[in-house]
């Protein structure tokens, strides 16, 4: 069990640093999207290229946190009956979920994604818009999103049968969508009040 | 029994989709797995089907071209680029600014304080469509001058939970670029049928409080004297926008003869430019023609409005698409921030990390759901469906109704994002059998997803609300003297009223379909954009499939699936 759950952690640091890096295209596509619209506006012309690139960054920020995203069970519930339940049968709906329903279907999608991919890149396929970016870049993105996942869907089951057998704490304890929201809503009331704090001091 | 099962395919794979759906797990790899277990199911069964189930295994091989076909979703760009920029403005203290300022303005009269709160609330909600931070903001602000001065509890926390929604309504809101999505429609076109009623709205919140304060005036009382510290100068403020007005207007007249229609809003954008400037100038050399109230509110209220043009006004124009005003407004967000000195490193990453964390599960709520409706429609889903809603008596009303109950009732426990991908994609086909005009269809449903958000106990703006307001009695910080908290019960009693306002709006929408359908043939055509880039035209994206060449610029859809709803 101790090897796999350094394998676990193994496994999360990689979606950690990964989710973490690719957070950063989505400002990159912001500022080519909205560099985009005032060149085409100004000089009258666009590109296509630069179309495309805005959700080829936004894919991968998607596809490439996604892992993350499950590390930090920030997918979301419907929590309405799982909330009831005690913290034993959540932890059995959870490995339950793990094994049947996201192992099997992040399996099955890089499974058939990496030959699709492939099939790109060995044609060296391009997009049919005018001065499109090639192509397989992106497919590469969706596969390789789903490779993640699936080893981050390893990672979670490792750790959810630790949890259930005590050998580590419980990561997520649960807390339901509106407790959430009300700790979001005092951690963002913090933030706020700490950053007008710091221009009065200024 | 086999050919029971088999003829009735739909009706239980929807039945095992709430039940996947309420066990708990996570919406998105819910969603896939029912898709992928009724995928095989229907294979297994579709001999014995009467031809009513049209799955085989290629068909299962179709699923990466629909996944290409998410990922390459341009109208969906809009999500991340409109979050980023909620997240940033609602740290950049802007609306904390309004609130003091338009709160001093109106602060006299009667009422003032929660007329302060609304049109804040829908000016707030014209830049950002982030409920949070609007509600956050009222709480932390204007919260305690309410209390602070004898408002009625209810009132006080009623207002700001239904102002802060109006974000879900006004445009630039999520809900409706999701809902333009599903339906297949422009965003610019929702942005446009949305815009109306919800100021209707606005105007039926500020009617509430103007009836309270009729007929009890002392749960809405007025500033007292000491309190207004931005003091008198009220005439002076109508002077400037009289002349604010009138530079605004000349230039409309001026204009018209070459810019036709966009005249309005270039006219417009002269007059604020102008007294923005002067503003500044008569701050900065000390003339003081300007009241310090006049100029306060100028000088607060013009980078919002200049923003909304930013992000709406360059949307209507036809200038930008709704992903670039997004853009663009994430960037003047950024701007915005950084005058008032909040650009900061955690300020960035904080509200990347939130809007990656936002779009990793959106989008993979979208997957999940092109998963289970590849098997869904496979088993004629969408059919069983169509004949379940166009049976309904009423014709149009009568499916109306029912889906705003339908949806009413669902956003208790699902949130809009999931109605959207789940729910909203089966109406389509009934509600275009009715010939109802789907725009119409999207801003009756945006209505309704917004009401859920106050409505107790799950709405969501009760929660925000309920995390900034006083829980128990504190000491008032201005007077000294001890003010009791706010309890829960007052939040929901408080909500209840605008629930029933929301209730009648619906109504209004239904009832008045020219509100909403006025989007049609006003200053945005498709065509323009075109004209605008030539070469655009011979891209090889299938022109119309969006309904709209702004939405279909550059984002060809590849390959489009082969049952597609």
């Amino acid at each position: 069990m101790q090897s796999l759950l350094a394998l676990s952690r193994a496994i999360d640091g990689l979606s950690e640093k990964i989710g973490k890096a690719v957070m950063w295209l989505i400002l990159v596509a912001i500022l080519v999207s909205a560099g985009n619209a005032v060149v085409r506006k100004l000089f009258n012309s666009s590109s296509n290229a630069w179309l495309e690139l805005q959700w080829y960054l936004f894919g991968a920020a998607f596809m490439l946190a996604a892992a993350h995203t499950l590390r930090q069970n920030e997918h979301i519930r419907i929590d309405i009956l799982y909330g009831l339940r005690s913290r034993r049968a959540q932890h059995w709906i959870d490995l339950f979920g793990h094994v049947f329903f996201l192992l099997p279907f992040v399996v099955l999608m890089t499974w058939m994604l990496v030959p699709y991919a492939y099939a790109a890149w060995s044609i060296g396929q391009i997009s049919t818009n005018a001065g499109g970016l090639i192509i397989w870049p992106a497919r590469a993105l969706l596969a390789a999103g789903f490779a993640l996942l699936s080893l981050q869907a390893l990672s979670e089951i490792i750790k959810k049968i630790a949890v259930m057998q005590g050998l580590i704490d419980d990561p997520h304890p649960f807390v339901s969508a509106h407790e959430a929201a009300e700790l979001e809503g005092a951690a963002l009331a913090a933030a706020v009040a700490e950053l007008a704090e710091k221009e009065r001091s200024k | 029994m086999i050919e029971f099962i088999a003829l009735n395919m739909a009706p239980i794979m929807f039945a095992s989709l709430v039940v996947f759906l309420l066990l708990g797990y996570p919406v998105a790899f819910s969603l896939a797995a029912n898709g992928l277990v009724f995928f095989a199911i229907g294979v297994w069964l579709a001999p014995y089907s009467d031809n009513s189930i049209t799955l085989d295994w290629p068909l299962l091989f179709t699923m990466p071209q629909r996944l290409w076909g998410v990922m390459s979703n341009e109208t969906l760009l809009a999500i991340p680029f409109f979050t980023f920029m909620g997240i940033v403005l609602e740290r950049s203290g802007m609306a904390e600014d309004l609130l003091d300022t338009v709160g001093q303005l109106f602060g006299p009269i009667r009422g003032g304080l929660a007329y302060a709160v609304i049109l804040v609330g829908a000016l707030l909600a014209a830049t950002t469509g982030v409920v949070a931070a609007s509600v956050i903001a009222m709480g932390l602000i204007s919260l305690p001058i309410m209390l602070r001065y004898g408002y009625d509890r209810r009132v006080a926390s009623g207002v700001i939970a239904a102002s802060g929604t109006l974000a879900q309504i006004i445009p630039p809101s999520l809900v409706l670029i999701v809902l333009a999505d599903q339906l297949g429609r422009s965003v610019g076109d929702m942005y446009k049928g949305a815009m109306l009623p919800g100021l209707v709205l606005t105007g039926f919140y500020i009617g509430y409080v103007f009836l309270v304060s009729i007929l009890r005036p002392a749960w809405v009382p007025a500033l007292p004297p000491e309190a207004r510290t931005l003091g008198h100068g009220v005439t002076s403020l109508l002077v400037a926008v009289a002349a604010a007005i009138g530079i605004g207007y000349g230039a409309h007249v001026a204009l018209f003869p070459t810019y036709g229609a966009n005249a309005d809003v270039l006219g417009a954008t002269l007059g604020i430019v102008a007294i923005y400037g002067y503003a500044l100038i008569d701050g900065a050399l000390g003339i003081g023609l300007l009241s310090r109230l006049a100029s306060q509110v100028i000088r607060v209220l013009i980078p919002p409005l200049a923003l909304i043009f930013l992000v709406l006004g360059t949307i209507f124009l036809g200038i930008a698409t709704p992903t670039e005003g997004g853009a663009m407004g994430a960037v003047g967000a950024l701007v915005l921030a950084a005058m008032k000195g909040r650009f900061t490193m955690a300020v960035v990453t904080q509200a990347l990390e939130s809007t990656t964390r936002l779009s990793a599960f959106v989008m993979f709520i979208l997957i999940g759901a092109r998963v289970f409706s590849l098997s869904f429609y496979g088993v004629n889903g969408h059919i069983w469906v169509e004949h379940l809603l166009t049976g309904l008596p009423g014709g149009q009303t009568g499916f109306l109704i029912f889906v705003s109950i339908l949806v009413f009732l669902l956003a208790f426990f699902l949130d809009f994002f999931e109605l959207a991908f789940i729910i909203v994609p089966l109406l389509i086909a009934p509600a275009e059998a009715l010939g109802i005009d789907l725009i119409w269809f999207g801003v009756i449903l945006g209505v309704n997803m917004q009401t859920s958000f106050m409505h107790p106990p799950f709405g969501f703006a009760l929660f925000y609300l309920r995390s900034v307001a006083p829980k128990s009695s504190y000491l008032d910080k201005v007077t000294g003297i001890r003010t009791a908290g706010v309890t829960t019960g007052q939040i929901y009693y408080g909500a209840i009223p605008f629930v029933i306002i929301q209730v009648v709006m619906i109504g209004v929408v239904i009832a008045f379909p020219q509100l909403v359908m006025h989007y049609k043939g006003v200053v945005v055509d498709p065509s323009t954009v075109e004209i605008v880039v030539p070469q655009m035209q011979t891209l090889g994206a299938p022109a119309g499939t969006e309904g709209g060449g702004l939405q279909t610029l550059g984002a060809p859809k590849l390959g489009a699936p082969v049952i597609n709803p």
